[in-house]
């Protein structure tokens, strides 16, 4: 069993396992970060954006001005953001057979996997991560292609040139593998590749592994998997949560007994606790608001803006924001909060018991309904003439490089009224915002993470007892910001093995058995025998058929009678042709006892000689010997074959055969 | 023998109370539990008191499992959940779980509010029943307990409406409940992997049909009602409140908008909204190109099709009614067909299936004059229409599903007696598989001839399996072991591990044999005589000559000493083992011949 770790992100992963004959890849998440080192796509011409001066080495060389633009002391790329890649190099992915994906964001490098590598296997998913993950990717794809950009930048990427560069840009890794965002038409083709799956249902493959999403209960349709033979269970954690927001609960049970376990996508924020930064987030917003400020939001088009969705809901009216209006801009907006409300099955339960009566499980249908919260493709058409100040905006992209938010940090940026509440905890809200500085805007820090923190892996890896854990090397050691944390690590017994980018590991197994069918017909021919108590044994001679990795037994057939006109008459001419197995022998032979049987089968001139080890018996007449020690039996006689055969089934009769 | 048996209860032989009760491999469970809507005496619920006279229901059965939210697959479950007594867990899907209490409520009042009924069940105990409820996702495997495992498969006719398989150890029976194999304009087609059961339940409503093509049925279906409208008559269509009517308001509301009539249409029951409300919701369950489009236009929202009000009925000129239920046997339906029956100009349109003893089935089977309540008789000169819209699969559509899943046997419910016959004989013929068609209360057993599974040591397999790759496939390996019983688990090993872990030693059996050639020359000459005779007959073992002057053959020793009184006579001594005792044997046979001159 071995993993080979294709993503260095702990939140974004990207692992392929083989287990016994199947290679199985688990989520293909995309790390966007990658962008924060290129200057925003401004949805119209920017004078500031332009005006940039380009970057000029220390020496004076002027090569890459037009590559690389500064702001603020920092450097960005002048050219359109590009993404970093899982490996592609570590194994052939097109040996890959399935592709597991465990939610909606971690499967935004589908199509870099399935249309470039020559992968022909199935990608399985619950159906709200596809359409959920389809919404993503549309938005993405859209966003970029929108705003063509002419250029290009590759200077930069040269190894030589690239060491002189100031940091981020000159520790960017694998900056060769960086990629142009996919488009639509490999989206389609990617997803067409996907298998639909619900919770608890089991997959074979190959008939050799079984595979089964679980409740993750982070997003909508968020699964971990099991991924088990009859003996072995992987367990793969990624993504969890444990707390009560909109999706259905985490199922923890059926993640125990794993012989292995692999734990991503932790919390990225673990000293944030998420209800307090949902209250903080709604404060600042009413306070930006009532000071006649704008409220900027940069958020995914799903997940967490359903649940600030929600609260803002509950919240409005107390605090007084009634006629706020709030506005979620994206091209998939729409769609995002229709299929937000047709999944009942993937909901907590209240909200399932809401559907029931029925009612829309979200309340944002209730806010759409009253108008306080309207929904646009882009701030092109409808919006600008519905357009109404102070408001609150929801839009993407939540790292600031491409998507209508760009427009509204250059809109808004210069007034000190205005508030942009970062609620995403996937990029470095000073980092996302360094292209747009100096900035007057107000900024604040919401990040909003409602996956596992490491009290609760600690308590749920006591909880499911895995024999051995697996986990992103960043987890066990405190974060490098707060080395003196030792509580932000992962604490289990035996310590966890880790992994990095590119690294291969073997993951710790040992098999001993295998499934093996016995057909009825076989089994009614076995003879059990009890040799202890509680013990029986069979011997079992019969024909191995394996298909399919199944394994079955079936009867010998019976040796095909030889024609009656066939010359030769006796058998036993034929050399004999497959070798019937014996079965082994064990037990001793009582002496007096088999003297007795003797007897009793007509042999009259028995003697007995005691020897050192054991006992001779005579039979005169037939000038035959046989030998009888504790371990051993051996039988001296002339040719005379039905005597030997007598003699052996008195022999066979007290023995146990194996 | 392993077996499973197989009562219904209800749905045997007849349409109806479906209700049906398996027994597998030690698992007792109950699929549906419905009611007959052609009884109002006690015939109208299965008698449970089949299950046990006098124990808990509860003791006795391990699950029971709802299909869809039809009346007559759950209409008794309050019945038999709190007042007879059941307390374990009741399986349905969501959309199951979300529709059928409301339509069991809706029965409640009709039979205790307008009939006057009492000794039923009441509102509270159709609340506690649902709690009951567990829901099930399609395709999850839900295990029921370490043994019975159930799986829900798609299987269109209404919404929510699920096929299940029960499934224990190797065992497994599938119950289709009702099921549509060809998609329609809301929802889509019943699905089933090739799973082989030993035993499929299927339903038979359409036995001996074979219903042509959709579009014809729903051209016919629309040229009647545009016919009857445009002459001024009223058209009445009795429909239950979910499912077909969802189904023709799409097909009317595109019929009206495209042909621009101005004609009203009204829903009868103040489910419709709701009803329409729970198909936006599982949207999931309707068909792929509903599912596909719902974001630009919810198909579930009609702008032609208006609630209806109980004064509309005497309204002037044309009109188009949906009514509720969809058999004529009771409610609105029935007392606006009561009003409109008398004129010729009106047209009713039946697009379902009518239980024997409905008014529905009544004027289907071309009764014109029936006896209502108090001795009425009312003269039906209406025009009387059936279209088969209901979603169940016909002859075709079962056959297909049983080609789908590879059943070794199959059982026949909810369809009639002598139409059942008929498939039967043509399953029987097509699959070559059994058939059965149980009555009520009749008890159908099936036995299974499971495999043992049992763990193999991977020292074993593998020794096995790298003996199975040589070239020579032809010859089947025999591949030889000891099974391991013990505390009910089952191990394969090898014998010497077999021995090794009881503690015990192998005791060696050893035969010698003097065989006594006639042969003049040399010992060792002799020796390679017989050398030289052993390596030409036995081409495809190892006979090896060593230098002690002695002979193998495989692991079979022979020696040649001369006889110590006669030297034209050498004694050849084969000495084997019991584990060699075939080839051994056949040596000594072969050498007492004599070598060839």
């Amino acid at each position: 069993m071995k993993l080979y770790c294709l993503s260095g992100h702990p939140t974004l992963p990207c692992n392929v396992l083989k287990f016994k004959s199947t290679t199985i890849m688990l989520d293909c998440g995309l790390d966007m970060t990658s962008t924060l080192n290129f200057l925003p796509l401004p949805l119209v011409q920017s004078p500031r954006l332009s005006k940039l001066p380009g970057w000029v080495l220390k020496d004076g060389s002027t090569f890459l001005d037009k590559e690389l633009k500064e702001c603020s002391g920092h450097v960005f790329v002048d050219s359109v953001p590009e993404f970093c890649l899982p490996e592609t190099e570590l194994l052939d992915l097109s040996t890959v057979d399935v592709i597991l994906i465990s939610n909606y964001h971690c499967m935004m490098a589908l199509p870099y996997i399935t249309e470039y590598t020559g992968f022909t296997g199935t990608v399985y998913a619950t159906e709200p991560t596809v359409q959920i993950g389809r919404l993503l990717m549309e938005e993405l794809v859209n966003s970029i292609e929108r705003v063509p950009k002419a250029q290009s930048a590759s200077m930069w990427k040269n190894k030589e040139v690239q060491r002189l560069l100031p940091a981020p840009l000159k520790d960017a890794v694998e900056v060769s593998m960086w990629r142009k965002c996919y488009t639509m038409p490999e989206v389609n083709a990617a997803l067409s590749k996907i298998q639909l799956v619900g919770y608890s249902q089991k997959i074979e493959l190959f008939g050799a592994v079984q595979v089964t999403p679980l409740s993750s209960g982070y997003a909508l349709g968020s699964s971990n998997w099991i991924i088990q033979s009859h003996y072995e269970k992987v367990s793969y954690v990624s993504g969890s949560s444990l707390l009560t927001t909109h999706p259905q609960p985490m199922d923890q049970a059926s993640l125990k007994n794993s012989d292995v376990l692999i734990l991503t996508g932790l919390t990225q924020i673990p000293t944030a606790n998420p209800d307090g930064m949902v209250g903080e987030f709604c404060s600042n917003l009413a306070m930006t608001v009532r000071n006649g400020g704008n409220v900027l939001v940069p958020c995914y088009p799903s997940g967490v803006i359903y649940d600030l969705l929600e609260c803002l809901y509950q919240y409005i009216d107390s605090a007084g924001l009634s006629n706020v209006p709030f506005y979620f801009i994206s091209p998939v907006a729409n769609s995002s909060l229709e299929f937000s409300q047709i999944f009942a099955e993937w909901l907590c339960h209240n909200k399932q018991t809401k559907v029931y009566l029925p009612e829309p499980p979200f309340p944002h249908a209730e806010l759409i309904q009253t108008n306080k919260l309207k929904h646009y493709p882009s701030i092109h058409g409808d919006f600008s003439n519905d357009f109404k100040q102070p408001c609150v905006v929801f839009t993407g992209h939540p790292s600031l490089r491409f998507g209508d938010v760009v427009h509204f940090m250059e809109l808004w940026g210069k007034s000190s009224l205005n508030t942009v509440i970062f609620t995403e905890p996937d990029f470095s809200y000073l980092d996302a915002l360094a292209p747009y500085q100096p900035l007057a805007m107000k900024c604040v820090y919401c990040p909003i993470d409602t996956r596992l923190n490491f009290i609760q892996v600690s308590k749920l890896l006591k909880e499911v007892q895995p024999l051995h854990v697996v986990c992103p090397e960043q987890y066990t050691q405190p974060p490098p910001t707060q080395s003196h944390r030792t509580d932000l690590m992962i604490d289990c017994q035996p310590p966890p093995m880790s992994y990095r980018r590119a690294e291969v590991l073997t993951l710790p197994y040992k098999r001993r058995y295998e499934k093996i069918e016995i057909m009825p017909e076989l089994a009614d021919s076995l003879v059990p025998l009890e040799i202890k108590p509680g013990i029986s044994l069979a011997t079992v001679s019969a024909v191995l058929h394996t298909k399919d990795n199944k394994h079955v037994l079936q009867l010998p057939p019976k040796p095909p009678q030889p024609p009656a006109s066939k010359k030769r008459k006796r058998v036993s001419e034929d050399v004999p042709e497959c070798k019937p197995l014996k079965p082994l022998l064990s037990g001793s032979i009582p002496v007096e006892q088999f003297v007795q049987t003797l007897e009793k089968h007509g042999f009259s001139d028995v003697k007995v000689e005691d020897t050192a080890k054991g006992h001779i018996v005579l039979l005169q007449e037939a000038e035959t010997l046989i030998q009888i020690e504790e371990d051993s039996t051996h039988i001296i006689c002339d040719n005379d074959e039905p005597l030997r055969v007598k003699l052996r089934d008195l022999v066979l009769k007290f023995l146990q055969k194996f | 023998m392993p077996e499973i048996k197989v009562t219904p209860l209800g749905a045997g032989q007849d349409v109806g109370r479906s209700c049906i009760l398996v027994s597998i491999a030690g698992k007792n469970v109950m699929l549906d539990c419905g009611m007959h809507m052609g009884y109002n005496d006690d015939r109208r619920f299965p008698d449970f008191s089949y299950i046990t006279q006098n124990g808990r229901l509860t003791d006795f059965l391990d699950c029971v499992i709802i299909s869809h939210f039809h009346l007559d697959h759950c209409g008794a479950l309050p019945y038999f959940s709190e007042m007879v007594g059941y307390d374990g867990p009741i399986y349905m899907t969501h959309p199951t779980k979300a529709i059928c209490p409301i339509l069991l409520e809706d029965y409640r009042k009709i039979t205790v509010d307008k009939k006057g009924e009492t000794n039923f069940f009441t509102s509270q105990m159709i609340k506690d029943c649902m709690k009951k409820v567990v829901a099930v996702h399609l395709h999850q495997t839900v295990q029921v307990d370490e043994e019975l495992e159930i799986k829900a498969y798609y299987a269109g006719h209404v919404l929510g409406a699920a096929m299940f398989q029960i499934k224990v150890g190797c065992e497994s029976v599938v119950y289709t409940g009702d099921y549509n194999m060809t998609p329609d304009r809301h929802l889509g087609a019943a699905w089933i992997d090739k799973c082989r059961p030993d035993l499929l339940i299927t339903e038979s409503t359409y036995a001996t049909t074979i219903r042509d093509s959709k579009r014809c049925r729903e051209r016919d279906f629309l040229k009647k009602v545009h016919e009857t409208v445009e002459r001024g008559g009223k058209v009445l269509i009795p429909v239950f409140a979910l499912g077909r009517a969802q189904e023709l308001c799409i097909l009317l509301e595109t019929f009206w908008e495209r042909m621009n009539l101005k004609a009203p249409i009204y829903f009868s029951t103040g489910l419709t909204e709701k009803a329409n409300h729970y198909y936006k919701l599982f949207i999931t369950w309707t068909n792929q190109k509903i599912r596909k489009t719902f974001v630009q236009r919810n198909m579930f929202e009609f702008k032609h099709i208006k609630a209806f009000d109980r004064a509309f009925a005497d309204n002037p000129g044309p009109m188009v009614v949906f009514a509720t239920p969809g058999m004529l046997h009771a409610g609105q339906s029935l007392q606006i067909f009561r009003k409109w029956a008398g004129n010729e100009k009106n047209m009713v349109i039946m697009p379902g299936y009518c239980v024997q003893g409905t008014v529905g089935h009544k004027i289907l089977s071309g009764q014109r004059k029936l006896e209502m309540e108090g001795r009425q008789i009312l003269e039906v000169k209406m025009q009387v229409e059936y279209m088969s819209f209901s979603a169940h699969a016909d002859a075709k559509g079962i056959m297909q599903l049983i080609r789908q899943a590879e059943p070794r046997n199959v059982l026949l419910v909810h369809g009639e007696a002598k139409k059942m016959e008929f498939l039967k004989q043509k399953i029987e013929q097509e699959f070559h598989v059994s058939c059965y068609m149980p009555a009520n209360g009749e008890t159908t057993t099936i036995f299974t001839n499971p495999s043992i599974p049992v763990d193999i040591s991977l020292g074993l397999l593998k020794r096995e399996t790298a003996i199975g790759l040589l070239p020579d496939v032809k010859k089947p390996k025999l591949m030889h072991g000891t099974l391991i019983m013990k505390d009910n688990s089952f191990r394969l090993v090898s014998p010497e591990q077999a021995l090794k872990e009881l503690g015990l030693a192998e005791h060696q059996l050893r035969f010698t044999c003097r065989v006594h050639i006639q042969d003049p020359r040399k010992e060792h000459e002799t020796v390679l005589r017989v050398y030289n005779h052993l390596k030409g007959v036995l081409k495809d073992y190892s006979v090896q000559h060593l230098p002690d002057g002695s002979i193998t053959v495989e692991s079979i020793l022979i020696q040649a000493t001369a006889h110590s009184e006669d030297q034209g006579t050498k004694v050849l001594l084969v000495s084997w083992t019991y584990q060699d005792e075939e080839l051994g044997s056949y040596l000594t046979s072969l050498l007492k011949k004599g070598l060839p001159q």
